[in-house]
């Protein structure tokens, strides 16, 4: 028995990636492995931890809770796709990326890919949080090496960045 | 963790949703995936296939009326919870979804996961379902042999089961509109902020000149089904006339004890947020 | 030293790759080979089973699958036992599973079948076709099981105890007899495990081309899994290499070693001539990777009026889980580090550790010492509630005092040598958390807290940590013709920043610039001697030898730059990679002082243009002098007689609901004492994350097991990680600096401190809010929930009227 194929077509940070998977390919699975991005990361596969979060559409989704076919229609950016062009190759750090390096927000950097998505979308949304919003905001991403002090500091220095460079 | 294969059927239309969904015996509906991919990846489900409904058009409707017998929130298939919570009209047509809705998950599921796929998943101890049953909401349900609406009175028969057939959709859920004079509440405690709740309690009071006319008590956590208690007539041991009704359960978070407890400290709290609630809409 | 950088918040280089998604962990290597195979496991269903009959008949017919292994078809070394990697003489009954499961089952989880796919789903499809009969067997699950020994885990392990320690100084049972008050104290606390947000890995490649085996794993120690592949494959030593590559958390589950998989997974490579990945799953980290923290507890203390510990007698029992493999480590670290920093007059300690039809322990973050922390803490918590004394005065009058170090326990610690603590200085400790949390002023707000009908309490504990454990670690330097300097340390990295810390000591030592520094870690290649990253170590032990190997390659660099600028040596300095002459604008690159090291010079670049200037060497010896070596590098290793003791204290001001009796945080305050700071910023993000951690450990995490040995909760869902609304909003940290005497830079380590005495000063908060309600009411057993908590109000009565009626008298 052998499996159906679908043809894919993922439109992923601006580009299009053409792939040939099962039904039940992951989304999460289909970035990593067939298109070859790396950066978002699998830490449960059942929602809970957020690592796999992408943006579809500009809202942050769970990777791990859907499937690669049911992805043809939306515009996806994973954490490869945060950074802003410039005139080096590599891109400078978006806010949320530079505020994370600032603040130490980050150890192992597994969780880090979730987190930088979500904040970014919830910066889009309200790009003055409070201390206490910034906390809404990352509520549902799991780290286990920060203890969230300087996820939470990163959240509102991202927000000083975002006003100083506009 | 990956999911046993399937077949897939991603329809442009509800006939052909329907259609697919009739000639597969082992065919289920995927809508937001939050709660039915966990299931797949975890093999403790396996359908012979999905049918991927994101695609067919004109279920994501989030749609308030604020007159006459209809009047209420109707919310298509696909509305996603953020969706829902995001209307403002919705909060104010119907106050109980967004208080109730602020408890679900977190927001990047909210993203995702639809309200209707929540009812239809007949988790007791999901919010919605239980909100839907204490506002005696509906469900309208699509089929190849038609259309029928479901109150929520007869829509959950089981833990985890609704009572509709394996091929329907349910293509839109209604949510009545709070009356004149009417209040209503919501408090839940959780282990950790967005997890399903240990127990949850929504109250739902009708006042006449300030006096408490009919009160009624929803409660998520506490039984298998969703269960909605009428205490009008014991509004001085509101909790002890629902615990007759309910069935805490022990599980690994709370004890069965614990959970009848919290039944006692919640529902008094909420049915006097509730009261408070239709005081300040008269006021 | 003349330290720049040393102790400064330096932004850490790795995170650009991390904050750009390029990160490298384990599953991401490969992804590109369309060679690649995938594994998956098949498990036990059951904690106690034998197996009747393995048939695998259906599996090689699903497309996509390449080979099934069980135990029948491993050989030679993989047909045995895996390694107990730390014998002890007083584990007497010491057992390790097989990397396959042989006849029978110990725990829900154990690896019985492994099978290699095209990809993980296909694997995980034949895993599912398996069929195993099985004779259950009746589960010993828990301690009080494990002790009534009515059934055995292993049939020839007698009453299921693995090993019985004793250690004794003074005559404790006699001195308690004597003294003037005594207590007795049962304390429990149950199983929970690190939980890393990512799980294991391994991948393997064979390369027939050059006959070596590569493997890229997800772990602690990348020369202990080199060994034991080597070993276990019958490969010699040098065809294997194995890299850590970035690593998503380990504390501690990934220090234990091989794991099955780390096997299985080059036997395949090797046996299938592709490369195989093996990427653990939530559920499978779960139940098949390590646990730890279940012991029980039986205190027996005596004390004078002043709360003085005359004698101090404890027993406990240690949950091992199925089998051995990392020794007696854990209830070694209990039995000496819960002392703290106290010195009881006698002091004895005995222990068993037993077996249970549940997953293997080993070190999690802490590892024992959050256990020992809770009986030494709730034990002065005891005392001083006993003489109706301040709970920091009882813990003053037994402090260890400035003066008295380096201070020796008359015991021996995890590392086979006597208890001896460096430094520390206690009592400045003390001061210094008091008036972070406001210990003073805290019966005033109590008072304010209870008008409004809320129930507020405070807790402290002390720990003290053994850290910085030898043996030894190595560093190799060198020093580049572009003047980059590349820097090898064998041990390895799980998010502790060590690409930067260790690149700020060779900038400093070394006088080159932070940005031309690059440090590697974990790869067998670079650095084939090392231990591994536990036990709050790295830092000390490669930081320490990398300080060391970094002077020689100095030392060199000086003498050939002194002898190019005909010049004094003493009259040389260096800075940002150019030696100069103090006082002159003579000067040499680092570069060109490495190309002048090496006799061998094609002019291929612009340093060896520029050395031409300069002639080194004396021409009457060979090019390379007898006592020397070209290259311009710097090898050493760091072995330290014992262990450095970094210490700190806690403090949490918590509120309890009196209705639902849910638990909040008020205030979480933390003084930490780990010597002079590397990077200020990165120890303080290990002690936010360790104190989130221990948040778990004390209020939401454990693993739950039923009476058959079924993990209830092996998902996210069940097992509470704290989200960030779990954690304090703040935590007060404050330093204290006391330099340890025994290394060359004077740190202790700081990776396990924040998480240690959680479970204590939780239990003393919590209870300090209960007893004014409920005043026998005591907190012996951690985590407590909620419905726990509940639980004990119920159990204890309230304050009697007439109690109230006659305080207020
Ligand atoms: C980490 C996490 C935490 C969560 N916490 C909560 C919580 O606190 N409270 C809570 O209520 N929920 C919670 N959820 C579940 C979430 O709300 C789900 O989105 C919701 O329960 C199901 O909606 P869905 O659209 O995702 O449905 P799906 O997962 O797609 O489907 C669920 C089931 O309903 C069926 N179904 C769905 N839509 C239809 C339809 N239109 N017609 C017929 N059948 C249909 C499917 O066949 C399936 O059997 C959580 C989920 C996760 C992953
Ligand atoms: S991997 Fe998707 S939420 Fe954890
Ligand atoms: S940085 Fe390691 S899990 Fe968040």
């Amino acid at each position: 028995m052998s499996e159906q194929l679908h043809d894919v077509r993922l439109h992923v940070n601006g580009s299009v990636h053409e792939v040939q998977v099962p039904a039940r390919r992951l989304l999460s699975d289909a970035l990593r492995h067939d298109c070859g991005l790396t950066g978002t990361h699998v830490g449960c596969e059942h929602g809970v931890c957020g690592a796999c979060t992408v943006l579809v559409d500009g809202s942050p989704v769970r990777s791990c809770l859907m499937f690669a076919v049911s992805a043809v229609d939306a515009e996806i950016t994973t954490v490869e796709g945060l950074t802003e062009a410039d005139d080096t190759p590599e891109g400078r750090l978006s806010p949320v990326q530079q505020a994370f390096s600032d603040c130490h927000g980050l150890q192992c950097g597994f969780c880090t890919p979730g987190f930088l998505t979500t904040i970014t979308a919830g910066l889009k949304e309200n790009p003055d949080p409070t201390e206490d919003e910034a906390r809404e905001m990352i509520a549902g991403n799991l780290c286990r090496c920060t203890g969230y002090q300087n996820i939470v500091k990163s959240v509102l220095r991202a927000a000083e960045i975002e006003q100083e460079r506009s | 963790m990956k999911p046993a294969p399937f077949a897939f059927r991603r329809p442009a239309t509800l006939e052909e949703a329907l259609a697919a969904l009739a000639e597969e015996p082992g065919a289920k509906v995927l809508a937001g995936g939050q709660s039915l991919v966990p299931l797949l990846s975890m093999r403790l489900a396996a359908p012979s296939m999905l049918v991927d409904i994101n695609a067919l058009p004109g279920l994501g409707h989030v749609r308030c009326s604020s007159d006459g017998g209809a009047a209420g929130v109707r919310i298509g298939a696909l509305a996603r919870h953020a969706h829902v919570l995001a209307s403002t009209e919705a909060a104010e047509v119907q106050p109980l979804l967004a208080m109730a809705l602020s408890h679900v998950a977190h927001p990047t599921i909210r993203n995702r996961g639809t309200t209707v796929g929540s009812i239809v998943h007949a988790d007791a101890a999901a919010e919605m379902p239980m909100v839907l049953r204490l506002l005696e909401g509906s469900v309208d349900v699509a089929s190849v042999r038609g259309r029928r609406t479901v109150p929520a009175g007869e829509l959950f028969a089981g833990p985890l089961e609704s009572t509709l057939a394996h091929d329907e959709i349910a293509v839109e859920a209604f949510f009545p509109a709070l009356p004149e004079g009417a209040g209503v509440a919501f408090q839940e405690i959780a282990r950790r902020h967005g997890d399903y709740a240990l127990v949850g309690v929504a109250a739902l009071v009708e006042t006449d000149g300030g006096e408490v006319v009919r009160a009624r008590v929803g409660f998520v956590s506490v039984s298998d089904v969703p269960v909605v208690v009428d205490v009008t007539d014991s509004l001085d041991d509101p909790a002890g006339k629902a615990l007759a009704e309910l069935d805490p359960a022990a599980d690994i978070h709370a004890t069965a004890a614990y959970r009848a407890h919290l039944v006692k400290v919640l529902t008094p709290r909420v049915l006097a947020d509730a009261v408070h609630h239709a005081r300040e809409r008269n006021t | 030293m003349t330290t720049k950088l040393f102790g400064t918040k330096v932004p850490r280089v790795e995170d650009q790759r991390f904050l750009r998604g390029q990160g490298r962990y384990v599953d991401d290597l490969l992804t590109d080979d369309p060679r690649l195979l995938h594994a998956a496991v098949l498990r036990s269903p059951h904690a106690h089973a034998r197996i009747t009959d393995i048939d695998v008949a259906d599996v090689l017919d699903v497309e996509g699958v390449l080979a099934v292994w069980t135990y029948d078809d491993l050989v030679d070394a993989m047909a045995q036992p895996l390694p107990l990697l730390i014998p002890h003489p007083t584990l007497t009954h010491g057992r390790t599973q097989y990397a396959l499961a042989k006849d029978e089952v110990n725990y829900m989880g154990e690896a019985i079948a492994f099978v290699v796919a095209v990809d993980r789903y296909v694997a995980e499809d034949a895993v599912a076709r398996i069929r195993v009969s099985y004779d259950q067997l009746p589960p010993v699950v828990g301690i009080a099981a494990a002790r009534a020994a009515d059934r055995l885990v292993h049939d020839d392990v007698p009453g299921n105890v693995g090993a019985r320690m004793e250690q004794e100084n003074g005559d404790a049972r006699a001195a308690i007899a004597d003294a003037p008050h005594t207590l007795r104290l049962e304390l429990d606390v149950e199983r929970s495990a690190c939980t890393p947000m990512e799980g294991r890995g391994t991948v393997a490649r064979w390369d027939p081309d050059t006959s070596r085996l590569t493997v890229w794993s997800s772990t602690q120690t990348s020369t202990g899994v080199r060994g034991c592949v080597a070993a276990k494959l019958g490969l010699d030593l040098a065809k294997v290499d194995v890299i850590t590559p970035d690593v998503g958390g380990g504390f501690g589950v990934k220090i234990n070693h091989p794991w099955p998989e780390e096997l299985l997974v080059p036997l395949a490579a090797m046996t299938l001539g592709r490369p195989v990945k093996f990427t653990e799953d939530r559920r499978e980290h779960f139940i098949s990777s390590a646990h730890e923290r279940a012991q029980v507890h039986h205190v027996e203390v005596g004390f004078d009026d002043d709360g003085r510990v005359l004698g101090l007698n404890v027993e406990f029992w240690h949950d091992h889980g199925a089998y051995t493999p990392y020794g007696l480590i854990v209830p070694i670290i209990t039995s000496t580090q819960l002392l703290g920093p106290y010195k009881p007059a006698n002091y004895r300690v005995v222990f068993e550790s037993l077996y249970t039809n549940t997953v293997i322990v080993t070190p999690y973050r802490g590892a024992g010492r959050p256990q020992g922390c809770f009986v030494m803490e709730r034990t002065m918590d005891a005392i001083a509630a006993y003489l109706g004394k301040d709970r920091t005065e009882v813990r003053s009058t037994n402090f260890i005092q400035p003066d008295e170090f380096p201070y020796e326990h008359g015991l021996v610690f995890q590392d086979g040598r006597p208890l001896t603590y460096d430094s520390g200085d206690y009592p400045a400790s003390l001061e210094k958390l008091k008036t972070l949390v406001g210990w003073d002023e805290f019966e005033d707000f109590r008072a304010e807290m209870a008008a409004q009908g809320r129930r507020v309490g405070i807790g402290l504990a002390c720990y003290v940590e053994g850290t910085g454990v030898g043996p030894y670690e190595g560093a190799h330097v060198h020093i580049e013709t572009s003047g980059k300097v590349k820097v090898a340390t064998g041990l390895t990295t799980q998010g502790q920043g060590h690409q930067t810390a260790f690149a700020q000591i060779v900038a400093d030592t070394l006088g080159v610039r932070f940005e031309d520094v690059e440090i590697t870690t974990g790869d067998t290649r670079k650095m084939p001697y090392a231990v591994g990253t536990f036990a709050s170590r790295a830092a000390v032990m490669s930081g320490s030898a990398i300080h060391l190997a970094s002077l020689r390659a100095r030392e060199k660099a000086l003498r050939i730059a002194a002898e190019a600028l005909e010049a004094a040596e003493d009259d040389l300095e260096i800075v940002d990679g150019v030696v100069s002459v103090r006082g002159t604008d003579a000067s040499i690159d680092l570069g060109t002082v490495a190309v002048l090291s090496n006799p061998l010079r094609y002019a291929f670049d612009e340093a060896s243009k520029a050395a031409t200037q300069f002639s080194v060497g004396d021409p009457g010896k060979p090019p390379v002098a007898e006592d020397d070596e070209p290259g311009l590098e710097g090898k050493d290793f760091y072995s330290p007689e014992r262990s450095t003791f970094a210490n700190g204290m806690h403090a949490v001001i918590v509120e309890t609901d009196p209705d639902t009796a849910e638990i909040t945080i008020l205030k979480y305050a933390v003084v930490h004492d780990c010597g002079h700071l590397i990077n200020p910023m990165i120890v303080e993000g290990q002690i936010q994350g360790g104190v989130a951690q221990g948040v778990g450990g004390a209020l939401y995490e454990r693993m739950e097991y039923d009476e058959a040995g079924q993990l209830l909760n092996a998902s996210f869902m069940d097992f509470l990680m704290p989200y960030v609304t779990e954690v304090p909003t703040t935590i007060d940290i404050d330093h204290l600096e006391t330099p340890s005497p025994l290394n060359p830079l004077g740190i202790k380590g700081a990776g396990e401190a924040g998480v240690i005495p959680s479970a204590a000063v939780f239990a003393a908060a919590i209870e300090d809010a209960e007893r004014p309600y409920k005043p026998t009411l005591a907190i012996t057993a951690m985590p407590i929930s909620p419905s726990e908590l509940f639980d004990l109000r119920l159990a204890h009565a309230d304050v009697p009227a007439e109690a109230i009626a006659e305080e207020t008298r």
